[in-house]
């Protein structure tokens, strides 16, 4: 499962992820990162079991987590099912299955990259 | 002389010496001459009318004579005779008319499967029985045509205005038809929100039955006096929206690629560095000229789906190019007949407007032929494989490929296994031929005959450039000064001095291309006491232009990178050239005012 955090200023400078993997014990994998001066965005993966305790773990640090369980929204009225989100996406969210688009939870890590590909504008990112 | 029964008409065959003659559809009491010398003096007698059909395009041993018996002037007996030089009863293809076929359809007996389905039922039964077993296969594709626009007639208003100038939702029109006539392009940016609204959006709003502010301006003759109208027009309220693409269809289309170390954005979608991906585009064994490639049957005047409706093909399309096998057609259909769920607005980042198009031919199998082009397969059409990474014209091709390897998802690329993706829409090609289907299957689509086919031969050329801009090497500076990159910082500060560059490309011993060192450098270098080697304060990153590359395309380079010069290297990397900004400001001066 993977997890967006926002963390706000004030924290952002603490060691938040060494720390909830101590108290945890949970493997994360840090996919995506942006943190600048004042806050930061971070996408992680946790598997699934200890998913709850290191969403609550955040939590009490202070860090708003969101569980990335849709992974874009798709508006269906403008999908045309062409397929220009497959190959561009880092990590193989979007397939074909009978050549239509379907879109793998767990996989996405918000980049935008398929925002910006989709020739039809059907793709947005759940945050933003 | 032998006599055969043909199995499927029930008629006979004759087969003597080299020749066979088989007579068919006899529907009279007049006896089957029993002999072909029997059938030729039949062919004689005064009440007999016989006519000689054209020996058929590509089967040219078998030739057809029609042999009409008159009595007492109706028509008593119709044969069909085909004589042939080969003693074979495959000579004697299966073949049946339009007519038949579109009587099937009136009386609802007509056979239609989609040309995904045809490859099997060929497998299975043959040319042959495949031509008694189908009537039509129907093609599709749903994919970005750009060339697609429509021409609408506004009405005239009161005073009226003969429009010169005209945006339809701030998107410019060509106003130069006449007074109310206007002709929109589905790639034309809008003037307030650029790229994400164009020409193709403002179709899909009109076929989606939403409002659309008209914005004229006017010449003013005595005529048509005003010169300036504005008003709010639904599709309904234009008396004419007719849909004419000059070029849709495609036959196949290249696969893109891109070998640079830069993200690409082009009408072939995002196209990731160092071959990241490979897009395509086109329907593979739905296709609609994959299905006819030597034009059998499509041609000019032939009734197909053109976007939700029944359309017409006009004729080849723009750079119809069947030598390559690049093939396009030209259609026309009623805008106002139109669903918005087959013509789709969409934009390619960076790229523009488009126009999403559906589009459907139906194929009768008239005969053999015609059954086994329809029985294409993906593995059976062929595209290469382009770099997009070249911004030429004639880009590089990597290698072939075919649409059964594109749509498996991934591709071999120099060792690579690249991943593939469609930018048209397989799933929507399915909904345009399923649909004609059903139209064909219910009677509501009948085939009309071509009026010409399609030209089999051309090419479409390239432009022919009369002022062309100069190319890299002919605006260079040949007598570029190069350091090592071992020299120090002060003796490249020297160098730097005595050129007259504020760039010195630093090159290996044997003169190849290692990286630049710009007057800035040298200045920071010395500003933060750091005197060492230039190797160590040197862009190692260097963009660089070749000699044979139009300047267009270094001034672009240049632009994208803000950068003020590009060293220029020969095919072995080695430093030959510099040119710099002010070697093209001076260029285009010269041309503006000499």
């Amino acid at each position: 499962m993977k997890l967006m955090l926002r963390v706000a200023p004030g924290i952002v400078r603490k060691p938040l992820i060494a720390s909830v993997i101590l108290e945890t014990g949970a493997l994360i994998n840090i996919e995506r990162a942006s943190i600048d001066a004042v806050s930061g965005e971070i996408v992680l993966d946790v598997s699934d079991d200890k998913c709850k305790q290191v969403k609550d773990a955040f939590e009490s640090r202070g860090v708003d987590v969101i569980l990335l369980e849709i992974p874009v929204i798709r508006n269906e009225e403008e999908c045309v099912h062409c397929g220009a989100c497959i190959a561009i996406c880092p990590t193989g969210t979007f397939r074909f299955d009978d050549w239509k688009v379907v879109a793998d939870p767990g996989k996405c890590i918000q980049c935008g990259a398929c925002v910006t590909a989709c020739p039809h504008r059907a793709l947005q990112l759940v945050l933003r | 002389m032998e006599t055969a029964s043909y199995p499927n008409t029930g008629s006979l065959l004759w087969l003597y010496g080299s020749r066979c003659f088989h007579a068919s559809r006899s529907i009279s009491d007049e006896a089957e001459p029993e002999k072909p010398s029997a059938v030729l003096d039949v062919l004689k007698r005064p009440d007999v009318h016989s006519k000689r059909i054209k020996p058929a395009r590509q089967g040219g041993a078998c030739e057809r004579l029609t042999a009409q018996f008159f009595r007492n002037r109706t028509v008593g007996v119709c044969w069909d005779i085909f004589l042939s030089e080969k003693v074979q009863a495959p000579a004697v293809a299966a073949e049946k008319s339009l007519s038949e076929i579109n009587e099937r359809i009136r009386d609802g007996s007509v056979r239609v499967v989609t040309a995904e389905e045809m490859p099997s039922i060929v497998e299975e039964l043959g040319p042959d029985g495949a031509v008694r077993e189908v009537d039509v296969v129907t093609t599709g594709t749903f994919g970005a045509m750009c060339s697609s626009g429509v021409f609408l007639n506004l009405g005239h208003s009161d005073p009226p205005i003969k429009i010169s100038r005209a945006w339809l939702n701030r998107v410019e029109a060509y106003g130069g038809v006449a007074a109310v006539d206007l002709f929109l392009g589905a790639t034309q940016p809008s003037e307030d929100k650029g790229i994400e609204y164009g020409g193709a959006h403002v179709i899909e709003d009109l076929v989606s039955g939403r409002a659309v502010d008209v914005m004229g301006e006017g010449v003013g003759t005595d005529c048509y006096p005003r010169m300036e109208i504005e008003t709010t027009l639904h599709l309904e309220d234009l008396n004419q929206a007719l849909m004419v693409n000059p070029r849709n269809a495609y036959q196949r289309y290249n696969a893109a690629t891109n070998s640079s170390d830069r993200t690409l954005h082009t009408y072939m979608g995002t196209l990731l560095p160092r071959f990241g991906n490979v897009h395509y585009s086109g329907a593979g064994v739905l296709n609609p000229i994959s299905n006819d490639p030597e034009f059998e049957y499509i041609g000019t005047g032939v009734r197909i789906f053109l976007g939700g409706a029944q359309g017409y093909i006009v004729g080849p399309g723009t750079q119809h190019s069947p030598d390559t096998g690049f093939a396009t057609l030209m259609v026309a259909g009623d805008l106002k007949r139109m669903s918005s769920e087959f013509l789709r607005a969409a934009t390619f980042t960076r790229y523009g407007p488009t126009l999403y198009v559906g589009v459907g031919v139906p194929i009768p199998i008239l005969n053999e032929r015609l059954a086994l082009s329809t029985a294409v397969r993906d593995s059976d059409i062929t595209v290469p494989i382009v770099d997009y990474g070249v911004q030429r014209r004639d880009r590089p091709v990597l290698r072939s490929t075919s649409y059964a390897e594109l749509k498996s998802g991934s591709v071999e690329i120099n060792g690579k296994e690249v991943p593939t993706a469609s930018l048209s829409s397989f799933h929507m090609a399915r909904r345009v031929a399923g649909t004609l289907k059903e139209w064909i299957e219910r009677g509501e689509f009948l085939l009309t005959e071509p009026a010409e086919p399609l030209p089999r031969s051309g090419i479409s050329r390239p432009m022919k450039q009369t002022k062309e801009l100069p190319y890299v090497g002919d605006v260079m500076n040949r007598d570029v000064v190069t350091v090592g990159e071992n020299i120090s910082v002060p003796e490249a500060a020297r160098v730097i001095v005595g050129s007259r560059f504020d760039h010195l490309p630093v090159v290996s011993d044997d003169g190849k291309l290692m990286g630049i060192i710009t007057t800035w450098d040298i200045s920071k270098a010395v500003a933060n006491g750091n005197i060492s080697r230039v190797s160590e304060i040197m862009t190692r990153r260097v963009y660089s232009a070749t000699p044979d590359e139009p300047i267009e395309l270094a001034a672009r380079m240049m632009d994208t990178h803000s950068i003020s010069a590009l060293p220029v290297v020969d095919k072995d990397n080695r430093v030959i050239g510099m040119i710099t900004s002010n070697d093209l400001s001076r260029l285009f001066a010269g041309r503006r005012f000499r």
